[in-house]
């Protein structure tokens, strides 16, 4: 049963994309609605199973390691597998009544959305080097046609950047894989590890540590690799801006932090996680600053993207010769960082390609009134912005909360610093969104309303993201299952 | 769960739901708004009723749950929560009816009273929360959930001090989260007990205590307005008078006043707080404040303004008296939760009054207005004297028992800030009380409303005059069981001897 599920979720998704492209635009919608249906049920399926029956491994068509496709099932894994699930649906949902169907080009919409979401789940499933690679690449491909998809000029420019970004980043972790199987002849990162405890540490073995890490953290747009971020999310239409800010970027995240924790401690060195602490931290107070000075709502929201992921990095440091509580503390907590990220980036995006819709314009001193005659969009992407400021009681906020108490307990004061300020300074973009739209000016309402599925799409998003802070302990409950070590190298 | 532990949530919980109701309906659904917003209150005043007379009887109060992996959310009812629970009970259902009566007929009345039910259920949270992290976390929805309020004008003066507002209590929250982050790293998960937890602490942690205990009163300072970090409270004023009325009277400024409290007694411990020499020193930061912010409200020329600096005097008394180390000088200080919110909201709503029925913002327009407006002129004169402190009224009972407490524990000095400050209330409330009732009118009112029979609205006309009799009430039958007075006591009672 389980099995049928995981072959659900990986190739599924790549007959949907096939499907739609034979199709029109509206075909394509109708398509992919039905398959939305289809692919969150089976999320959600293979969701309760591991948390029944735990975690295991699993080589694909007999293919075992060490050079098969090798399948990691746990409870991080599936818990991603379900958040890809709910944003993908609800950006889906959004994009069929957003998208106009008159523009030829947009038909390739569906395919390319699947064709990510197809990359993604062999990401979070991923075992071994070579397939996460192949999924990166899956969804990088997908994610630039997205962004070419916008359609205004700069759209092609922003997505060509884009590509060089990812190609480039793509082309560094696989000189990683390369070096990493020329020395330990295994492409199963459980596989390394098991060769690591029994024999000493090969030369050259932390370059490729460094050289999978730099790539995947271009791919992340860290600091000062972000360049490439704000044009391809600012321009991209929204749900696109939103699969991207919310999936798109987790992804190299994902895989570079399950790197660090598995092979991080044996290869990695106190300065390099202090020095990825470091730009991460740089990431916050620089994408702020610049989210602050943005005359676009999509760019603030874009630039706000760059700072939140600075968090992400915090992994680096927090989790390096550090207890094993305080390690347990830092995953955790930036496990939240990231579920609640996506749930509240992408409602933002969401409920700002609304906004344009109404106003007619991208510039945040077009909202003045909105406030009055738009309550409602204006409220989700308030509540979505409650989130990236981390106050309680969002998922954003237990996030911090257990990255202040990493911080605190492994004598790391620094961070709480980051952490804090950080909050502060998303407060200061947040409340000039919310400061132009209390703006009273005009006496009539002279906004176009969008439909009311438009706007309750990122309500739904923000408010999870919002109660996930409340029930974050039973999320993270789920990472915590048992793991069983069957079909291990 | 048992019944007991659903009543605070209940209590909670009708606020919260009033507000997703009332953001919900259309603008126009006039009568059905006030409906749900006296219908959510007065639910709420009869839960919290039940469970003052609950806690009286010792019944437990209580719900908890493991939120994030090593805090607990925890909601329970103990005697100083439901001092602050029913402050915000009774003065909610009449600011509700005071609100309906002055916004009638302006703009974006569903958003205002949305987030005004959201701001009241925050004072709920605050008030019932077990824990400093569930404090925390009302704590900070109750800054959101006021900012809309404070900027509710839309104009670009309200604009400014929203985020005047905004920056002041958001740099305030972040202190304390670090701080409340760092005690619970080094103390775990404490929950509010009476009598507190580091009585006979490990001497190695002390000085991590000192400076989480300097954290928490920096953090909570801001909402408290204590001076330097009370800026933000005199620009506040441009918002709605039920606004200021409610964020001076119950919900911000006490907030602060209340955590601190909370940190005091229920987390430290009076006793452990004295032995690490934390009290003296947050004395005399309230002292000044108390003298500082009163001398200041004699320059204000704007009637709001000086209520306002007011405020910034009076929360302090509050702190004053928790931070003498003796039971009677912490009743007054306890007590004057209660009453400073019941005379302020009555001089907040009075304000209001001469405001929306007159046109008049500035001290030196307001002669005169005690003969065209006598029963709000009643009812503020009734709220300046009891702030200025004269017998039997609310103001005195706190300033005599404070005082007496103070005399106990030879702390003199108190007593000396005490009469100063009652000399300075009465500089500045004296002439405008003079002004009121005994200077000539002016030819014409700056901008004149007439009402029919009464000399303002009915809405607006009521609210003050009960809590003005509120203010004679709890002063002259301070003595009786369920007064402020009483059940102060009740409440050191249970911190002195636990």
């Amino acid at each position: 049963m389980t099995l049928w599920l995981m072959a659900g979720l990986l190739f599924t998704p790549l007959a949907w994309a096939v499907l739609t492209l034979l199709m029109n635009f509206t075909w394509g919608r109708l398509v992919t609605w039905g398959g939305i249906l289809v692919q969150v049920l089976v999320s959600l399926g293979l969701w309760l199973a591991v948390s029944r029956d735990g975690g295991f491994y699993y080589g694909l068509g007999g293919w075992e390691a060490p050079l098969g496709i090798e399948l990691r099932v746990d409870g991080l894994a599936v818990t991603f597998v379900l958040l890809t699930a709910v944003v993908a649906s609800a950006c889906g949902w959004h994009a069929g009544i957003y998208i106009d169907a008159d523009k030829p080009w947009h038909r390739y919409f569906w395919p390319l959305f699947w064709f990510l979401w197809s990359g993604l789940n062999a990401v979070w499933l991923g075992g071994d080097l070579f397939n996460l690679y192949v999924g990166l690449e899956l969804i990088s491909l997908s994610a630039v046609g997205l962004v070419a998809l916008g359609g205004k000029t700069g759209a092609l420019r922003a997505s060509i950047r884009y590509l060089l970004a990812a190609l480039l980043g793509s082309l560094a972790y696989l000189l990683g894989v390369a070096l990493i199987y020329g020395q330990f002849g295994t492409l199963s990162i459980a596989g390394v590890v098991f060769w690591l405890g029994e024999h000493p540490v090969p030369a050259g073995s932390s370059l490729a540590l460094a050289l999978m890490v730099a790539g995947l953290a271009l791919k992340t747009a860290l600091f000062p690799l972000h360049r490439w971020l704000p044009p391809a999310h600012g321009i991209a239409r929204s749900p696109v801006s939103a699969l991207l800010s919310a999936l798109v970027v987790k992804a190299s995240f994902y895989i570079a932090a399950r790197l660090w924790l598995e092979l991080g401690e044996p290869l990695g060195s106190m300065a390099v996680a202090q020095l990825v602490g470091l730009l991460g931290s740089a990431a916050v107070v620089w994408g702020s600053w610049l989210a602050c000075r943005q005359q676009e709502l999509k760019q603030v929201v874009a630039y706000s993207s760059v700072a939140q992921i600075g968090y992400l990095f915090l992994l680096f440091p927090l989790t390096y010769s550090v207890s094993e509580s305080v390690t347990l503390q830092a995953q955790q907590g930036i496990t939240l960082q990231v579920i609640s990220h996506a749930l509240a980036k992408a409602a933002m995006f969401l409920a700002a390609g609304n906004l344009i819709l109404s106003t007619g314009s991208n510039r945040v001193d077009a909202l003045t009134g909105v406030s009055r005659f738009l309550p409602f969009s204006l409220f989700s992407f308030g509540l979505a912005g409650v989130s990236l400021m981390s106050l309680p009681p969002t998922g954003g906020f237990a996030a911090k909360w257990l990255l202040l108490q990493a911080s605190l307990g492994s004598g790391q004061w620094w961070w709480v610093l980051v952490l804090l300020g950080g909050g502060l300074l998303s407060a200061a973009y947040v409340f000039r969104i919310y400061r132009a739209s209390f703006l009273e000016s005009s006496e009539t309402d002279q906004f176009y309303h969008p439909p009311r599925s438009l706007e309750i799409i990122p309500m739904i998003l923000a408010l999870l993201s919002l109660g996930l802070g409340l029930v974050s302990a039973e999320v993270l409950s789920v990472m915590a299952l048992p793991f069983e070590e069957e079909g291990l190298p | 769960m048992t019944l007991n532990a659903w009543i605070p949530v209940l209590a909670l919980m009708t606020s919260m739901i009033a507000s997703l109701v009332i953001f919900a309906l259309p603008e126009k659904g006039y009568r059905l708004r006030t409906a749900v917003n006296l219908g959510a209150a007065l639910l709420k005043l009869g839960l919290v009723v039940v469970m003052v007379w609950g806690v009286f009887r010792g019944v437990n109060y209580g719900v908890s749950f493991t939120m994030v992996p090593g805090v607990t959310f925890v909601l329970k009812a103990d005697a100083f929560s439901m001092m602050f629970a029913g402050l915000s009970a009774v003065l909610w259902l009449l600011t509700t009816i005071y609100a309906v009566g002055y916004l009638e007929d302006s703009p974006n009345r569903s958003r205002f009273f949305g987030f005004f039910s959201l701001c009241v259920a925050s004072t709920m949270g605050i008030a019932l929360a077990g824990n400093l992290f569930t404090f925390f976390l009302f704590y900070e929805m109750l800054t959101l959930s006021t900012y809309p309020l404070v900027v509710h004008r839309g104009t670009e003066k309200a604009l400014k001090a929203g985020r005047t507002y905004v920056i002041y209590t958001l740099t305030g929250g972040a202190v304390l989260l670090l701080a409340i982050a760092w005690l619970h790293g080094v103390a775990g998960d404490l929950p509010f007990r009476e009598g507190g937890h580091f009585t006979d602490s490990d001497p190695d942690i002390h000085r991590s205590l000192t400076l989480i205990f300097i954290l928490l009163v920096a953090g909570l300072g801001v909402k408290a307005a204590i001076f330097p970090l009370h800026g933000w409270l005199p620009q506040a004023m441009v918002a709605p008078a039920p606004v200021s009325a409610l964020l001076h009277a119950v919900a911000v400024v006490k907030a602060g006043a209340f955590g601190i409290v909370r940190v005091v007694h229920d987390i430290y411990g009076v006793e452990a707080s004295s032995a690490l020499g934390l009290l003296e020193p947050l004395a005399w930061l309230a002292a000044f404040t108390i003298l500082y912010a009163s001398v200041r409200a004699l320059w204000q020329v704007d009637l709001k303004r000086r209520l306002a600096f007011s405020t910034v005097s009076q929360v302090s008394y509050i702190i004053l008296g928790v931070s003498i180390f003796g039971p009677v000088a912490a009743v007054g200080g306890l007590v004057h939760l209660l009453h400073q919110g019941i005379m302020k909201i009555t001089l907040f709503f009075c304000a209001g009054n001469y405001a929306e029925t007159l046109g008049i913002h500035r001290i030196d327009e307001m002669d005169g207005a005690g003969r065209r407006m006598p029963g709000t002129s009643v009812a503020f004169t009734i709220g300046a004297f009891g702030m200025i402190g004269a017998p039997p009224l609310a103001g005195f009972i706190t300033k005599w028992t404070m005082g007496s407490g103070a005399l106990a524990v030879n702390m003199d000095w108190v007593v000396v800030v005490l009469v100063t400050s009652s000399l300075l209330n009465a500089a500045y409330f004296l002439p405008v009380l003079y002004r009121l009732w005994f200077r000539e009118p002016e030819a014409a009112w700056p901008h004149e409303r007439q009402w029919g029979r009464l000399e303002t609205s009915a809405w607006l006309f009521w609210p003050p005059l009960l809590t003005a009799a509120m203010t004679v009430m709890v002063g002259v039958l301070a003595s009786l069981p369920f007064s402020p007075l009483s059940w102060a006591e009740l409440i050191v009672l249970r911190e002195y001897s636990p």
